[in-house]
């Protein structure tokens, strides 16, 4: 039997090591881990306009990544009133903090790529998918209305079912030339259903993943409804 | 006559039977089904369960040796808490290291690098082993075990991501794709799927975690029909 002055010692000596040696390996770590971290977000947001890159996602380097958001890239922040708010960067703003917040007091981030064709706007969206949280982006062109490409993520789907719509590109595909508009100028945004009726504004769920599928729809309503006062200000005065 | 005593003392019969015990005889998941906790969560991608299996062996090696260092100084009284220190410490470096160099996988990876702090495998190799045996032979345990263990995770791994996707390795730099059809999007190393093998329907129930819980129980029933020491008569 050990005394217990002893076992005090054993402990604080062990925890004092143990802290050191992590607190050093933190530090060591730290600026690569949190460039990872902001790489990976971009290259989330990028795969929302892959087709309009030079090149395939995969191909970017991760500092070629970081160098597309400061030269082709802008960003700015609006409100759900359609106002740009000054000096805040989409980038400063987390959509999950901001998802906590009642709908109009919450602050959206917007992507502007300057593609060849003309300013591609990227929205961010967020919501719950079966089991935890999902995400995504969403492209429009230039005019605001057609889709250009969607992007999404999940915290915790289903692998081989609601995790398609992260891990299957033609679910990302289905999203492309969709109008978010109806012909009399109303936001109808898109929907995600099992039996597509309307082409234009509807897009075919992933089978064995309704309510994942759902979600994504539930999100993409909500979502792009934020910005409905940012778009309609952008589309042309008819 | 003495160097080669002393090699026999370093790596003699007992020493052997440390690290290859546990690939068969002794497997920590098919045999004392443990750890089967992270073998359904992992097992999704093989490139995942090597990861995993590294991180494991990285933990269990290192956590056995330091233990077996500082056993006769370990108070009996609080010796769990000691070898938790011990096994955490080395899980966050594990963590730390993969968040900075290989920031998808440790995504991929996610709770289930920390959830290695509970892996009985661990802990149950140092209460057993580490804290009656030298720092060598229970480095080598470490290594066993891990080894027994890694070879299961990529057993399955390799049923599921074959069946179940069509691919091998993916997520990695040298992914294939055998079966099936492939996804345009990503570049493979090999590609054989477009000829006569494009026939095939990927199974989802395979991508699925429970489909490893079949494969762990058809490796046990192969296993003890081939072992027949492993066969509870009574």
């Amino acid at each position: 039997m050990h005394s217990t002055g002893y076992i005090i010692k054993f402990t604080v000596i062990l925890t004092l090591i143990s802290g050191l040696i992590l607190s050093g390996m933190f530090y060591a770590t730290e600026p690569a881990a949190r460039k990872n971290e902001q790489v990976f977000a971009k290259r989330g947001i990028l795969t929302a306009i892959e087709p309009y890159l030079d090149k395939p996602l995969s191909q970017f380097s991760d500092d070629e990544v970081l160098d597309l958001f400061h030269t082709q890239m802008d960003q700015f922040v609006v409100n759900t009133k359609g106002e740009v708010l000054k000096d805040l960067k989409a980038d400063d703003i987390s959509i999950e903090a901001e998802f906590k917040k009642p709908a109009e007091a919450r602050r959206l981030p917007v992507y502007v790529y300057k593609s060849k064709e003309g300013p591609i706007t990227i929205l961010s969206v967020y919501g719950n998918g079966l089991w935890d949280k999902i995400w995504g982006y969403i492209a429009l062109k230039p005019d605001y209305n057609t889709i250009a490409g969607a992007a999404f993520d999940h915290k915790g789907e289903t692998p081989g079912l609601g995790a398609e719509i992260k891990d299957n590109p033609a679910f990302r595909k289905r999203f492309i030339g969709k109008k978010i508009f109806d012909d009399a100028g109303r936001l109808v945004s898109v929907h995600v259903k099992k039996k597509v009726t309307d082409p234009a504004h509807e897009v075919d769920g992933i089978t064995g993943a309704t309510l994942t599928s759902d979600g994504v729809s539930d999100m993409l309503v909500h979502g792009i409804g934020l910005y409905e006062a940012f778009l309609k200000n952008k589309l042309p005065k008819s | 006559m003495t160097t080669t005593k002393q090699k026999s003392k370093l790596f003699g019969p007992k020493e052997r039977r440390l690290l290859i015990d546990p690939l068969n005889d002794n497997n920590p998941i098919t045999v004392q089904i443990l750890g089967i906790c992270s073998a359904l969560a992992v097992t999704s991608l093989v490139y995942k369960a090597v990861v995993m299996a590294v991180a494991v062996m990285f933990v269990i090696a290192l956590s056995n040796l330091i233990t077996a260092l500082v056993r006769n100084y370990i108070p009996s009284q609080v010796r769990m808490i000691a070898q938790l220190v011990i096994i955490a410490t080395l899980v966050t470096i594990v963590e730390l290291t993969l968040k900075a160099n290989n920031y998808a996988i440790y995504k991929e990876l996610s709770v289930f690098i920390g959830l290695i702090i509970t892996n009985c495998i661990v802990m149950g190799r140092l209460e057993a082993f580490a804290m009656s045996n030298s720092p060598w032979r229970s480095f080598l345990d470490g290594i066993g075990n891990s080894l027994g263990y890694g070879i299961i995770l990529v057993i399955v791994g390799i049923v599921r991501e074959l069946f179940g996707r069509g691919t091998l390795f993916a997520g990695s730099p040298i992914q294939l794709n055998i079966i099936g059809k492939s996804n345009e999007s990503v570049q493979y190393l090999i590609d054989t799927s477009h000829g006569w093998m494009s026939w095939y329907t990927n199974n989802g129930l395979l991508a699925l975690p429970v489909s490893s819980l079949f494969i762990i129980g058809i490796i046990v029933w192969i296993q003890r029909s081939y072992n027949r020491k492993l066969v509870d008569v009574s």
